[in-house]
C-alpha cells in the first residue's frame, strides 16, 4: 500500500512537473464552460440545475481523458523505465493501481475546479442540491472508467498516438451504445427491444443519466466499478503478455 | 547468491536463450560476454524478473524469482541496458523515489541518497532535471539507483556504456571494490573490462553457454598462449635458430627473424613440456648472449572470444 502511495506521488509530480497538467486543466475548464454556456444555452434554459453542464461530460471526457491515459504505459515502455519499474520490489498490482489512482486523482482535481459552476447556480437560483452531488459523483466515476480504459489501450503500445486513438474509439463505443439516436436506429433495424435495452445498459450514458437526475443507484456504481476493474485487470494481463 | 538454472527463452518461434545455467557467489564479479544479439540482455532480464522465462528457474539469495519475486527483487540492484530513468524528475527526486521503493525511510533514506550521490559524483547535477543531463551523468544516475540500497547482488547491463575513459576507469574501480563483498554480474563486450574487473567469465553465443571459467583460463585457450618471445642482441637469425632447436622444451614451428643486428623469435612450447622460458634463459646465459626481451605470452581474450563465438550471430537479433 505504501508503495502504491509512492507511485501516486511520483505520477502526480510528473503531471504537474510538465505542461501536461496545466494545458489539460485549462482546456478542460474552457471546454466545459464553452459547452455549458454557448452550446447548452445555460442561461436561456432558465433552470437552476447543472443538467446542461453534466450532459457534455461523457463527450468531453471521451476526448480529454485518453490524453491523460495514453501516456500511462506507452511512455514507460518508450523510455525503458518499464523495465526499471518491474524490477523494483513492487507488485504489478501496486504499479497499476498507483498509476491509475494518480490519474484519477488528477481528473478529480480538474473536476473540483469546476465548482464555481454549482456555486454560481446556487447563487443565482434555488437549485436542488441532490442531483448536483450525484452528478459530480457520477462524473468522477465515469472519468475513472474512461481512464482505466485508456490505460489499458496504453499498455498495448509504445506509440502514444495509437494509444490515444484506440482509447477514444473505445470510449466512443461506450457512449454510443446508449445514445438515443443510435438506440433508435437499432430499434428501427429490427433489433428486439430487450437486446437494445441490454446494449444501452452497457453504455456510460445510461448510468450517468440516472445519476444526473439525483438517483444514486448501487447498480450504477457497480457498473462503473466493474468497468474499471475489468480494464485494470486487463492492463495487468496485457503488460505481462507484452513482456514475454 | 545468484543462481540461474536451465534458463530458456522463446520469442515466438525463435529460441533466444537455450538452457543457460550459472551461479555467482558473494565476492565474485562475473563477466557476461557474448556478441550483440547473443541473448545477454534477455538473460539479464530473466534474472531480474522482468521477462518471464519459458523454462528454468532463477533464485536470488535463495528466493525463487517465480515464487517470491518481491523478496528476490529486494536483494539486487539493476542497471538495465541503456540506463533508463524518469526524465521528468530531478536526480534527487528520482533517487528519492527509488529509495522509497526499497522501503528506505527517514534518515536512512537521506543517508542512502547522499552516499549514492557521492559515490556516483552527482553532486553538481542533483537538482537538475534528468532530461537535461549529459550521457555520462544520465548513466550514473541510473547506476546510483542500482546501488542506493547497498544490495548484496548487482546486475549491471553494460555499466560503462557511454562513459568517457576516465569515467570508465572509475566505474571499473568501483565495481571491483564493490565486488569484494557482493555478487556482481556485469555484461559487456569490452574485453579489457573483463581482464580488469572480473573474477570469472561466461560467454554466451546464439543463446547457448559456450564458456564458463576464469579470465586466465579463457586466455589459456588462446592459440598464442604459452609462447615465449625473445629478442637477442648481436646474434644472427641462423645462430639463434640453431640454439633454439637444441632446447627440448621448445616446440615447432619456430618463428625467427632478424632486424638491425638483433634476432627475434617466438617459440611455442613443446607438447607436454613446461618451463620453456627458463630453459631458453639458461641456454642464452650459457652462450653469454644478452637479450632485452624474454616473456611468455598470456594469450589474448579477443582471440579466444572470436574463436568461441561465431561471427554470424552478430547479425541475428
Amino acid at each position: 500500500m505504501n508503495k502504491t502511495l509512492h507511485i501516486i506521488k511520483r505520477e502526480l509530480a510528473s503531471y504537474f512537473g510538465s505542461p501536461i497538467a496545466y494545458v489539460f486543466l485549462i482546456i478542460f475548464l474552457i471546454l466545459t464552460g464553452f459547452f455549458t454556456f454557448m452550446m447548452g444555452g445555460f442561461f436561456q434554459s432558465d433552470e437552476a440545475s447543472l443538467a446542461r453542464f453534466f450532459v457534455w461530460h461523457p463527450w468531453l471526457y471521451m476526448l480529454l481523458v485518453p490524453a491523460i491515459g495514453m501516456r500511462m504505459w506507452a511512455e514507460e515502455r518508450r523510455m525503458g523505465t518499464l523495465e526499471l519499474l518491474f524490477t523494483l520490489p513492487l507488485s504489478a498490482k501496486q504499479a497499476i493501481m498507483g498509476k491509475f489512482l494518480a490519474g484519477w486523482l488528477f481528473l478529480g482535481i480538474a473536476l473540483l475546479l469546476t465548482l464555481p459552476m454549482p456555486i454560481t447556480v446556487c447563487y443565482l437560483g434555488d437549485p436542488d442540491v441532490g442531483p448536483m452531488i450525484t452528478g459530480y459523483v457520477g462524473s468522477f466515476l465515469m472519468s475513472g472508467a474512461y481512464l482505466a480504459i485508456s490505460g489499458m489501450t496504453s499498455a498495448c503500445t509504445r506509440n502514444q498516438v495509437i494509444s490515444f486513438i484506440t482509447s477514444v474509439v473505445a470510449c466512443l463505443l461506450l457512449v454510443l451504445v446508449g445514445f438515443p439516436p443510435v438506440t433508435n436506429l437499432l430499434l428501427k433495424w429490427g433489433a428486439s427491444s430487450v437486446l437494445v435495452d441490454f446494449a444501452a445498459s452497457l453504455s456510460v450514458m445510461f448510468h450517468f443519466e440516472s445519476m444526473q437526475r439525483g438517483v444514486l443507484d448501487l447498480r450504477d456504481i457497480i457498473y462503473f466499478v466493474t468497468l474499471m476493474a475489468f480494464a485494470l485487470i486487463s492492463t495487468g494481463i496485457i503488460l505481462k503478455q507484452k513482456r514475454s | 547468491m545468484i543462481k540461474a538454472d536451465g534458463l530458456v527463452k522463446w520469442y515466438g518461434g525463435m529460441l533466444a536463450v537455450d538452457h543457460v545455467s550459472f551461479e555467482v557467489q558473494k565476492g565474485e564479479v562475473l563477466g557476461f560476454l557474448g556478441p550483440n544479439g547473443a541473448g545477454k540482455s534477455t538473460t539479464m532480464r530473466m534474472l531480474t524478473g522482468y521477462l518471464p522465462m519459458s523454462e528454468g528457474s532463477v533464485s536470488i539469495g535463495g528466493h525463487d524469482m517465480a515464487e517470491d519475486p518481491l523478496a528476490a527483487k529486494a536483494l539486487f540492484g539493476y542497471l538495465p541496458e541503456n540506463a533508463p530513468a524518469y526524465k521528468d524528475m530531478t536526480v534527487e527526486a528520482f533517487l528519492d523515489f527509488a529509495a522509497s521503493m526499497r522501503d528506505l525511510t527517514g534518515q536512512k533514506k537521506r543517508d542512502a541518497i547522499e552516499k549514492a550521490i557521492a559515490t556516483c559524483h552527482l553532486e553538481k547535477v542533483r537538482h537538475q532535471s534528468i532530461d537535461t543531463l549529459s550521457k555520462g551523468f544520465f548513466h550514473r544516475t541510473c547506476f546510483a539507483q542500482a546501488i542506493l540500497h547497498d544490495p548484496p547482488v548487482l546486475v549491471l547491463d553494460e555499466p560503462t556504456d557511454g562513459l568517457d575513459p576516465n569515467q570508465k576507469h572509475e566505474m571499473r574501480e568501483l565495481i571491483k571494490r564493490m565486488g569484494r563483498d557482493k555478487a556482481i554480474i556485469v555484461s559487456t563486450h569490452i574485453l579489457e573490462e573483463v581482464e580488469a574487473i572480473c573474477t570469472r567469465v561466461i560467454i554466451i553465443d546464439k543463446g547457448k553457454l559456450v564458456f564458463n571459467g576464469t579470465p586466465a583460463e579463457m586466455c589459456a585457450k588462446s592459440a598464442g598462449a604459452g609462447r615465449v618471445t625473445i629478442r637477442v642482441q648481436g646474434v644472427s637469425k641462423v645462430e639463434l635458430t640453431a640454439l633454439l632447436e637444441g632446447i627440448p622444451e621448445a616446440g615447432r614451428p619456430l618463428e625467427v627473424s632478424e632486424q638491425d643486428g638483433n634476432a627475434t623469435a617466438t617459440v611455442p612450447p613443446a607438447e607436454g613440456r613446461k618451463g620453456l622460458a627458463a630453459a631458453i634463459k639458461a641456454a642464452l646465459d650459457k652462450k653469454g648472449w644478452s637479450f632485452d626481451e624474454l616473456h611468455t605470452n598470456q594469450g589474448r581474450l579477443d582471440d579466444v572470444f572470436r574463436t568461441i563465438t561465431s561471427l554470424d550471430s552478430a547479425n541475428v537479433k
